[in-house]
């Protein structure tokens, strides 16, 4: 790396003693890049063995990597920590103006350690840290007026992140999210209870640094190369129009799309929630993540009347993508993209994570037809396909932890179905609920064996999508095979830290002459072997706290609901992971040896 | 297509600020004229207008005929632009912040490392990287024209 790139320097934050440090740590990088692969190693480093989630000793990392500020769709900062929802690592990446901030900010990574007693809230400014009072924050009704608040007292407009915490995140809700600039997420796994732990609202990052690169010419060069397949590549092109819900038609197309809590895969009323049907009838504005060309992010416009008060309305801008349409359209039978919104609106002014919220209404809403639980554990709410008024009850119901039901809810959809019954339907992978894809064997596969847990690990769904259009099967092994390589090729894109998105567009021959631009001279055998050895970091990570791959709970429903490649056995799923855990190398021995320890 | 004897009365030109994703692009490249990446030496300025919901603001100098920014200046280090605007010749700046305080609109930027504004020349290297046509280079006579 560049010698004195800002990047080796790692900013420590004690909530508990107040005080904040810079260390170099220059090795971490230069071997590790930054991103996820910084962030595992720092984790395993200051979260101790066993850490309760919820305190003290379970810190927040945040870090980016070499082109976040330098490439473009270098957007994304990952989060990494202990889950309150799982026990084991949490994950999380976002965009907005994360990356850049950071970046700008002369940091490549930010650790949260310590917990504070009041509410407060962090505004870090270059080199400097101010810990803010937050007890006025603390409580607020919607997230929106927090980020508001924030933004109209403190300076750096346009160069800055405003990370924040709703109700949920307070409340210790394990799915609680934390929003960046209010349309981007770290969603999964619960990063905004850890910041409610620490009793922490908000952080803000602010910078506006130049970084050296190490030639002009070659730097300009490969910016320009990039910056062009962003912009004209057709491999962007359905990030750019209808943005992610376009994959809503295509996968109820091919039977693939989870619906009713996954009694089925296929939605009757999925037209009318698709990308195009958003496009139509909502898209207000489209915007983008800071140093981004594509602009995913679409935004819907809900005009509503007030019934008090004749010719009074709002109108209200609600970021909608294809995972928020399955958890909480198809899998609760919502057909109207105007109640959608409205859902979409409910979790995010609490600041819950929508699939994780979703996927536990859709096993209640299960359970309370079957006759697990009645109206008097809902609270008098029957909750019934297609009706939202009831989810966003529930919602409020979940967020306030209203009653031993709801706390239950509010743990996850494992927990509550462990006490209620019904675990057979309760769609989660390794303690995270289910993502939208019943593709076929590799999509759950890779649910089940990825480090979050989540499709976005090593998308399986794409795999089967071949396996679909080339009508082909692929046995356990060789299926297990491709995530690995498609998982450790994603630990390179999350530690520079590049846009899943653009995948296509950051090969690694682009890679490789971006990394130069910024001091790296790595080949493609090296970044395959630095992939490799961050995930099987995260995996000692996972072992080291309890991960038992070899007792993973599979729900039954997954089994009995057809893909479009058939119905998936467990005994494929098992014999796949036993070859992922064995491929990455860890001998089944390993396994239980570090799981029982 | 601009004639060449007016290229350096050219103009950066804000087409539609409803056309901005609030990608960043155009700092990003205004900082990278010099080679190196990041902000810091960005003229041009992009942030919401009061959360991203309402869209965005682009920061830009307009190249005034009459700069405020020029009449701030205790050392005469900022002249008059042919095509509006002003040059800032560097050795007599004493980096008091005047022009940045005198601009109305703010587009005065300001380099912490030499301690001087970042003045926009109106060069037009931000408009190649803005995707969505927000901004554009033009001559005088075409912006008199059109606007």
């Amino acid at each position: 790396m560049i010698d004195k790139d800002p990047l080796a320097r790692v900013l420590f934050v004690d909530l508990s003693s107040r005080r904040y440090w810079i260390e170099e740590r220059r090795e971490l990088f230069e071997k590790y890049l930054g991103g996820a692969g910084v962030a595992i190693q720092l984790l395993k480093e200051k979260c101790i063995q066993g850490a309760d989630p919820y305190g003290p000793r379970n810190p927040i990392v945040f870090a980016v990597g070499p082109l976040n500020g330098v490439f473009p769709i270098a957007s994304k900062t990952v989060a990494m920590f202990k889950s309150p929802l799982n026990g084991n690592l949490g994950e999380s990446h976002a965009g907005g103006r994360s990356a850049i901030s950071i970046r700008m900010a002369g940091y490549g990574a930010v650790v949260i350690q310590g917990s504070s007693d009041i509410p407060i809230y962090l505004a870090i400014k270059d080199e400097k840290v101010n810990f803010r009072d937050a007890s006025v924050l603390w409580g607020m009704g919607n997230s929106y007026s927090v980020g508001r608040v924030i933004r109209e007292r403190e300076l750096g407009a346009g160069i800055r992140t405003i990370m924040r915490i709703g109700r949920a995140g307070e409340r210790l809700v394990p799915y609680a999210s934390v929003i960046t600039e209010t349309y981007r997420h770290f969603g999964r796994l619960g990063l905004g209870a850890v910041f409610g732990s620490k009793k922490l609202k908000a952080l803000l990052v602010s910078g506006n640094r130049m970084i050296k690169v190490r030639d002009a010419k070659s730097y300009r060069q490969t910016y320009n190369e990039i910056f062009t397949a962003l912009t004209t590549s057709p491999l962007m092109k359905k990030y750019h129009e209808l943005g992610t819900p376009m994959n809503v038609d295509p996968l109820n197309e091919m039977k693939a799309l989870p619906t009713r809590n996954l009694q089925q895969a296929c939605f009757e009323g999925a037209e009318l929630i698709s990308g195009e049907s958003f496009a139509k009838n909502h898209l207000g504005r489209r915007v983008a993540c800071a140093h981004c060309p594509v602009s995913c992010i679409h935004l819907g416009a809900l005009r509503e009347a007030y019934d008090i008060e004749p010719y009074f309305y709002r109108t209200k801008m609600i970021s909608y993508d294809y995972e928020l349409i399955y958890a909480l359209g198809s899998m609760l039978g919502i057909c109207s993209s105007r109640d959608l919104l409205k859902l979409f609106d409910e979790v995010e002014i609490h600041g819950l994570d929508a699939m994780s919220t979703g996927v536990a209404l859709a096993w209640a809403t299960e359970a309370q037809a079957k006759g697990l639980i009645s109206n008097e554990e809902t609270s008098g709410i029957n909750l019934k396909w297609g009706e939202s008024e009831g989810y966003i009850n529930a919602i409020r119901f979940i967020v306030n932890r209203s009653n031993e039901f709801y706390r239950e809810m509010g743990e996850g959809v494992e927990k509550v179905a462990k006490k209620y019954g019904g675990s057979e339907f309760a769609l989660s992978f390794g303690g995270n609920e289910m993502p939208g894809y019943h593709t076929g064997p590799a999509a759950l596969l890779g649910h089940l064996t990825g480090a979050r847990h989540s499709h976005l690990d090593s998308a399986g769904y794409s795999i089967d999508q071949k396996a679909f259009a080339n009508r082909n099967r692929l046995d356990p092994v060789k299926t297990a095979s491709l995530l690995i390589e498609e998982e450790r090729w994603r630990q390179i894109l999350s530690s520079l830290v590049v846009c899943f998105f653009a995948r296509a567009i950051y090969t690694p021959e682009t890679v490789t002459k971006a990394l130069g631009v910024m001091g790296w001279d790595l080949t493609h055998d090296d970044l395959n072997e630095i992939g490799f050895d961050i995930l099987r970091a995260k995996y000692e990570f996972k072992l080291r706290e309890g991960y038992d791959s070899k007792n993973a709970r599979i729900p039954k429903r997954v089994l009995d609901t057809p893909t479009p490649l058939g119905s998936v056995t467990e005994e494929y799923l098992r014999q796949g992971m036993e070859a992922y855990m064995s491929q990455l190398g860890f001998s089944s021995e390993t396994v239980c040896a570090k799981a029982g320890s | 297509m601009i004639k060449v004897q007016s290229l350096a009365s050219r103009k950066l030109t804000l087409i539609d600020t409803d056309l901005c994703v609030g990608c960043q692009c155009c700092m990003f490249a205004c900082a990278r004229r010099f080679g190196n990446a990041g902000l810091e030496k960005s003229a041009i300025r992009i942030r919401s207008a009061g959360g991203m919901e309402r869209g965005f603001v682009v920061v830009a100098c307009r190249a005034c005929p009459d700069p405020p920014c020029m009449k701030a200046c205790p050392t005469r280090a900022l002249t008059l632009r042919n095509g509006g605007g002003v040059i800032l010749d560097q050795a007599k700046c004493i980096g008091c912040g005047s022009c940045a305080k005198a601009c109305t609109i703010g587009a005065v930027s300001w380099d912490d490392s030499t301690n001087k504004p970042i003045i926009c020349v109106h060069c037009g290297f931000c408009t190649d990287f803005c995707h969505y046509g927000v901004i554009k280079i033009r001559s005088s006579e075409e912006w008199e024209r059109d606007r």
